[in-house]
């Protein structure tokens, strides 16, 4: 179990002692770099204490049997230092050729949010964007939705809520549809093992409409940091949104992101994930809907090789009649990479007329990556439409032989046809920039292939 | 000058199980060939191993190409030379558009042939004008390759790759089976639009019927993996009337 021992009730985050190796470095102090007062404070106390009992997630644990997370990530590096000059101006490079046109950008480096890399200036009407640190700071400021967890609380997620340093809070008001996108960028500089702790937030007024963009990306230099972000995305009445999601974190870096979903009633969610980086990643969601008439679309891709392993586990939560979801998860593996798919339908006694499919399709490379595929239905309600299903399996030899006898090299064919695989799930994005992009990464992780 | 396809005493086996027990086959430029046979007499498996699919083991014999040793090519290697098999059964690739898929193809070859890539302008010239004598629709060529396409669309689609690509052999595949009369005089009349005297083709058919459009300038005949007897088209009638049996007789 890891143990970070405390001293008195300011939470003076001290590694102890960690019987799985050495923890590298001291929390010790941290807990003044840490935004909040009073209830805050209490809360991550309460968070920090559950944290310390259970220890990082296991193989025993049955929501991590697949990614046995103790092994994987041994242990929680020290926090990260907030950026100096010299860290914002690598991550400034870094991030020059991610910037999307048309979506605003809002930066984190190593944890931080950064004005000075940020587009706040023109906001407009409706939209209110603020550094997490101000939020918790402010003692007057909502935080009820900030920093509810209960829909989803690991040790991971608590950690989280112990640790969070900075982020990114955009509330869009009622009737606001934002012309603009909105672009947070994580960038991690640092090249020793450090823990980047972030927590943001979007919450969609009633009938608002936004596109959030939220990707990952290490600075030249970067090395063995570890992500461990939460968002938290409310979807009021008849809001829409889109959130598409870019994790390339860099090669020895482990990501770990809880999100935290609720729709309003008649509420829209399209949300995509694409996991190309990181040595170690998961993507934790509970989503719930809160009201009738809810839509929700959640794709994900998970392209990996080498000895990459990558978990997409989600929970949709159909607590009230007549919502709709569609979870598709699809994943290439080449190497030794292992990617995860655990999926969860709850429909709840009262949720009748709910229609919820989720699918899963995977294509194996090399003989010796894995994939873990744990579809779950838990069904209360009797009027439903609930289904699963997976496939895992190579190329297609037939299809492949019939490009190579049009004169594609293999890895030519191979290509056209992941391309085609990945394609039908970029589709689903609903602005073409961002399916640029996706595309582009897809291209990028292929030709990486060699 | 030596011949277009030179296919010596070949013998192949797929699964343990010979197919072919050794098949020989000259054709040169500018001639078509027709290989007629009944079902499981190895015509698909020739034309199989002529255009490199994995699986079939070739245990004895050589298949020469403008000269070169073509067994010892890659598929797309032998495409970039001029072999085009048109398929039996084309595939269905969902989420390739069949304009990309051509392109690509098309550009795949160039390239390995040391070729500069056909510019855009030039191709989507090339295509339509192809297309339209085809009788093949602009929106097909947007759809996934032979996604939702008809027997007769896939059959002329894979006739617009050949004329695309150009090919100096051209291999068909039972080009007639799932075709009626009017799909099969379509693909028909734009197979014979490239006959050529630089080019050869070897038809494959279990009937007489294609070859009254295609009209082949020698017919053979193979059973149990042999071919038994050559002759010139109106082998191919006398066949209609008497039928394959005295043949497999004569190879039993």
């Amino acid at each position: 179990m890891t143990a970070l021992a405390q001293t008195g009730a300011d939470m003076n985050v001290a590694v102890a002692r960690s019987d799985l190796g050495d923890v590298a470095g001291a929390l010790a102090g941290v807990s003044a770099r840490l935004p909040g007062d009073g209830k805050v404070k209490d809360i991550r106390k309460h968070a920090f204490d559950a944290f310390e009992t259970a220890g990082i997630p296991h193989r025993r644990i049955e929501d991590w049997k697949y990614t046995d997370l103790r092994t994987l990530m041994p242990s929680v590096a020290p926090l990260a230092d907030a950026p100096d000059q010299a860290a914002i101006g690598r991550a400034e490079a870094a991030i020059a050729a991610r910037a999307v046109d048309g979506f605003r950008k809002l930066v984190l480096v190593d944890g931080a949010f950064v004005p000075q890399l940020s587009d706040l200036g023109k906001l407009e009407a409706g939209l209110t964007i603020r550094a997490l640190r101000d939020v918790l700071d402010d003692a007057g400021a909502p935080h009820d939705t900030l920093l509810d967890t209960s829909a989803m609380s690991n040790a991971m997620s608590d950690l989280n809520t112990a640790l969070m340093t900075d982020g990114v809070v955009i509330d869009v008001a009622a009737n606001a549809e934002l012309t603009e996108g909105l672009h947070i960028l994580h960038v991690a500089t640092g090249a020793g093992a450090a823990a980047i702790v972030t927590r943001s937030q979007l919450r969609l007024g009633r009938h608002a409409k936004a596109m959030l963009v939220e990707s990952f990306y290490a600075a030249e230099g970067a090395g063995a940091y570890q992500n461990h972000d939460a968002v938290m995305l409310t979807v009021g009445e008849g809001a829409q949104l889109e959130h598409i999601r870019f994790m390339d974190d860099g090669r020895e870096a482990v990501n770990i992101t809880s999100g935290y979903v609720t729709l309003g009633r008649n509420a829209r969610l399209n949300t995509f994930n694409l996991t190309t980086g990181a040595s170690v990643s998961r993507y934790q969601l509970a989503i719930t809907f809160a009201d009738q008439g809810g839509e929700l679309t959640t794709n994900g891709v998970n392209l990996l090789k080498g000895r990459q392993h990558g978990d997409t586990t989600f929970t949709v939560d159909h607590a009230v009649p007549h919502c709709t979801s569609r979870e598709t998860f699809r994943a290439v593996l080449d190497g030794q990479s292992r990617s995860v798919f655990q999926g969860c339908i709850v429909v709840r006694p009262d949720a009748q007329k709910t229609d919820g499919k989720m699918m899963s399709r995977t294509i194996l490379l090399s003989d010796e990556a894995v994939v873990d595929n744990k579809p779950e239905l838990e069904i209360f309600a009797d009027d439903v439409t609930c289904g699963h299903g997976a496939t895992i399996g190579a190329l297609d030899e037939a299809l492949l032989f019939y490009l190579r006898a049009r004169g594609l090299p293999e890895k030519e064919a191979q290509a056209v046809l992941i391309q085609a695989f990945v394609g039908e799930m970029i589709e689903t994005i609903a602005d073409e920039r961002l399916r640029d992009i996706a595309i582009a990464e897809t291209e990028r992780w292929l030709a990486a292939r060699g | 000058m030596s011949p277009l396809l030179e296919v010596r005493d070949l013998k192949v086996r797929v699964e343990e199980r010979e197919i072919l027990h050794g098949l020989s086959l000259t054709v040169n430029a500018g001639e078509v060939h027709a290989i007629m046979g009944p079902n499981g007499s190895g015509k698909s498996t020739l034309s199989h191993v002529i255009a490199g699919k994995p699986d079939y083991e070739v245990t004895a014999g050589e298949i020469l190409f403008k000269g070169e040793d073509l067994l010892a090519m890659e598929p797309d290697e032998r495409a970039a030379k001029g072999v085009f098999l048109a398929f039996q059964y084309p595939v269905e690739i969902p989420g390739v558009a069949t304009m990309t898929f051509l392109r690509t193809a098309l550009n795949a070859q160039r390239k390995a042939r040391g070729e500069e890539e056909m510019s855009t302008p030039d191709f989507l010239k090339k295509v339509r004008e192809v297309s339209a004598r085809l009788n093949i629709p602009q929106d097909m060529l947007k759809r996934g390759v032979n996604v939702g396409f008809s027997g007769g669309e896939k059959k002329r689609n894979e006739v617009l790759q050949m004329a695309l690509f150009e090919p100096s052999l051209c291999v068909l595949d039972e080009m007639d089976s799932g075709l009626d009369i009017d799909a099969l005089r379509i693909a028909a009349d734009g197979v014979n639009q490239l006959r050529d005297q630089g080019r050869a083709m070897v038809v494959i058919t279990h009937y007489q019927r294609l070859l009254n459009y295609i009209v082949p300038d020698f017919v053979h005949v193979m059973s149990r993996g042999r071919i038994v007897t050559s002759g010139g088209k109106e082998l191919a009638l006398e066949l209609e009337e008497t039928g394959y049996a005295q043949y497999e007789e004569a190879a039993a």
